[in-house]
Parts: C-alpha cells; sequence; structure tokens
C-alpha cells in the first residue's frame, strides 16, 4: 500500500466506498461552525486515520494556493484519491448539502431574532471558539514540520514571517504566498538535491 | 429581496465565476469584492445585509463559502443563492480536480516535493493568522480571550470533538458571561 517510500508496517485505514466518503465529510461540516478545517484534522487523520499528518498538511498546502474554498479543494483532493472523480464529488456533496439547507433556513428566519441579546452573545461566544480552533489546528498540524526536508529551524522562521506578514503587517496574501512561497519552494528544491 | 431579469442573474453568475478563480486563500478572501459589487455598485442589498449574510453563515455548520449562497438568497431568492453558489463553485473545482491529478502523478518528482514541503510552514503560518485574525473581536475583552486560550488549549492538548467548545462558547455567549 505504500510504494512512495512512506512504509507503514500495519495496514493503513481507507475509506470503504464513495457514501462512506460523503457520511465522513457531512459529518465532519456539521461539527465545523466558525470553519470546517479543524474538524476536518481531527476527522480525517485522528479518528479515521484516512491521511497522516504529514499527508494532511502536504494536501492542505496545495488546497491554499489553489483558487476557491480551502476545505472545499481539500475535501475534492482526499475524494479524488481514493475513488476518483465519484469520490471528489461524494466528499464535496456531502460537506455542502446539509450546510447550505441550515444556512439557508437560518437566512430566512434571521429577522426574527436577529435583535435578542441573546442571540448576538451566543454567535460572540462561538467566534472566540472558532478563533481558538484554528489557532489549536496550526499547534497540531506543526509537528508535521519536524520531518520536512528544510529543518525545524528554517521551517519556524518561514511560519513566523508568514504570520507576520499576513496577521502583522496585513499583506495581501498573494504577494505574501508568491514572495516567501517561491523562496521557500526554492530552498526545498535546493535541501531536496 | 429584488427582483432579478435574466441579464442581471447571468451578469452575477459571471461575477462569482471569475471571483472563483481570483480566491486564493479561500472565498472569504474575496468578500470586499462582493461588497463592492453586490452591495456599491448595483445596490441589490444593504451594508447590513451583507455584514449579516457573513455572521450567519459562520454560526451555521459547514464550510465558510456558504456565506455566498446566503449573499445570493438576499439578492434574488433561492435561484440567486444557486447562480452565486455554481459560479464561485464551478471554475475552482474543475482546476483544484485537475491540478491535483497532475501532481499526484508527478509526487516524487524533486519539483512536486520541493512545492509541496516548501510550503508546508507557510500554510501553518497562514492558519495561526487565520486564528489571529478571527480574535479579532475578542481582543480588549477579558472573557472572550479566555475562551479562546481555554479552547487553544483543550483541543491542544486532547481529542474532544470542537462540537463540545462550540456549544460551550454559545453557551457562555447566550448567558451574558463573556
Amino acid at each position: 500500500m505504500s510504494p512512495h517510500g512512506r512504509s507503514d508496517l500495519a495496514p493503513r485505514p481507507v475509506p470503504r466506498s464513495s457514501l462512506e466518503l460523503c457520511r465522513v465529510f457531512n459529518r465532519l461540516a456539521m461539527q465545523g461552525f466558525g470553519g470546517v478545517l479543524p474538524v476536518a484534522q481531527i476527522e480525517l487523520v485522528e479518528r479515521a486515520g484516512w491521511l497522516t499528518r504529514e499527508e494532511f498538511v502536504e494536501t492542505l498546502s496545495v488546497a491554499q494556493v489553489l483558487p476557491g474554498p480551502n476545505v472545499c479543494n481539500l475535501a475534492l483532493m482526499v475524494g479524488d484519491r481514493f475513488f476518483g472523480w465519484r469520490g471528489a464529488l461524494a466528499a464535496l456533496g456531502g460537506m455542502m448539502l446539509v450546510p447550505l439547507l441550515i444556512v439557508l433556513v437560518l437566512a430566512a428566519a434571521y429577522d426574527h431574532w436577529a435583535h435578542l441579546p441573546a442571540v448576538a452573545g451566543a454567535l460572540r461566544g462561538m467566534g472566540a471558539v472558532a478563533a481558538g480552533l484554528v489557532i489549536a489546528t496550526a499547534l497540531k498540524l506543526g509537528a508535521a514540520l519536524k520531518t520536512n526536508p528544510l529543518g525545524v529551524p528554517l521551517c519556524l522562521a518561514l511560519t513566523g514571517a508568514t504570520f507576520a506578514a499576513v496577521a502583522l503587517a496585513r499583506l495581501p496574501m498573494v504577494w505574501v504566498v508568491q514572495g516567501l512561497g517561491s523562496l521557500a519552494i526554492a530552498l526545498a528544491w535546493w535541501r531536496l538535491r | 429581496m429584488t427582483l432579478l431579469t435574466a441579464p442581471d442573474l447571468l451578469a452575477l453568475f459571471g461575477h462569482f465565476l471569475v471571483l472563483s478563480l481570483l480566491a486564493v486563500g479561500g472565498a472569504i478572501t474575496t468578500a470586499p469584492d462582493m461588497h463592492r459589487y453586490l452591495v456599491l455598485d448595483q445596490h441589490w442589498i444593504t451594508d447590513a445585509q451583507f455584514t449579516a449574510s457573513i455572521a450567519l453563515a459562520q454560526a451555521a455548520p459547514g464550510p465558510n463559502v456558504i456565506f455566498v449562497a446566503v449573499l445570493g438568497w438576499n439578492v434574488a431568492g433561492p435561484l440567486g443563492a444557486v447562480v452565486t453558489m455554481a459560479g464561485i463553485m464551478l471554475p475552482s473545482t474543475t482546476l483544484a480536480l485537475w491540478a491535483t491529478r497532475w501532481g499526484q502523478k508527478r509526487r516524487e518528482w524533486r519539483g512536486v516535493r520541493a512545492f509541496t514541503s516548501g510550503l508546508a510552514p507557510l500554510t501553518i503560518g497562514l492558519l495561526l493568522a487565520t486564528g489571529w485574525v478571527l480574535t479579532d473581536p475578542a481582543r480588549g475583552h477579558a472573557g472572550l480571550m479566555v475562551l479562546v486560550l481555554l479552547t487553544v488549549l483543550v483541543m491542544w492538548r486532547s481529542r474532544l470533538s470542537p462540537i463540545w467548545m462550540v456549544g460551550a462558547g454559545m453557551l457562555a455567549g447566550a448567558l451574558g458571561w463573556v
């Protein structure tokens, strides 16, 4: 099962069918308030074991530089990896359909309860948790950098520079990815010799 | 909700088709341009409707991109939601699928490996940046910051499902504790 040098002694769990992909992506989307990515990491890497932490970071890296919603690209890529375009559609559909219906029902009902202070407070509390979830995901996935060919110090420097450029200096992400990204890819190319 | 003519709907579709290919870093990065088009240029929805659309999508489960469907809904009802959602999804999904297959076949190539491993530290940096930007409303509110830090600690150190933290945050907020 591992012709790519990522030797695993035990056989890796894989989804049994497109339907299972659809079900798992629906489950992770339904837990994803304020963003699906933290749940995706837990469900795909920690629970299902379909991807290693390293594979998840690599897939996410590609999903982020491609245009389009990151988690949607991630779903397509994971689905395609196991069952081709059927798997891609199953994963994306599973993730999108029920949340779309729910949000449209909410949109239709919104005017009736928007003025309640408890509703505003609940939104505020969920927002703070959403922020914490994303930071925790970054910390957990950061452990994957230990095996990166760039080496840990260089990885930390690139992570820190990206954070400072996007979060503190508020530079457009396209510039940051093009600038720091080409530097990082060139360095990795050189280290992989 | 306005009644849009067929050419209007087509223009709406076309606009979101283009935005789809510009949405590097997620659909939310194109929100400023959606605001310009829908609110300032076309006057199809108000400023308040625009902000509420994004907040609603954040409060609902699922990918953040569903805020685009809420915008479409507010512009032209169910048909508007279908038009904006199809527009934002079709080009990027097609491209993503094609690029993935190209890269997967060549995954051991030095160039492809340099690409994925070089970008990995940037990905972690971008995640941290997203987390930081999301803490924006919480900064200066001790209760909210405690909630952020508590979430980071619990999720980092345990395998608890995030839904429990979301539920706790919702409850704490609704009761006025944070």
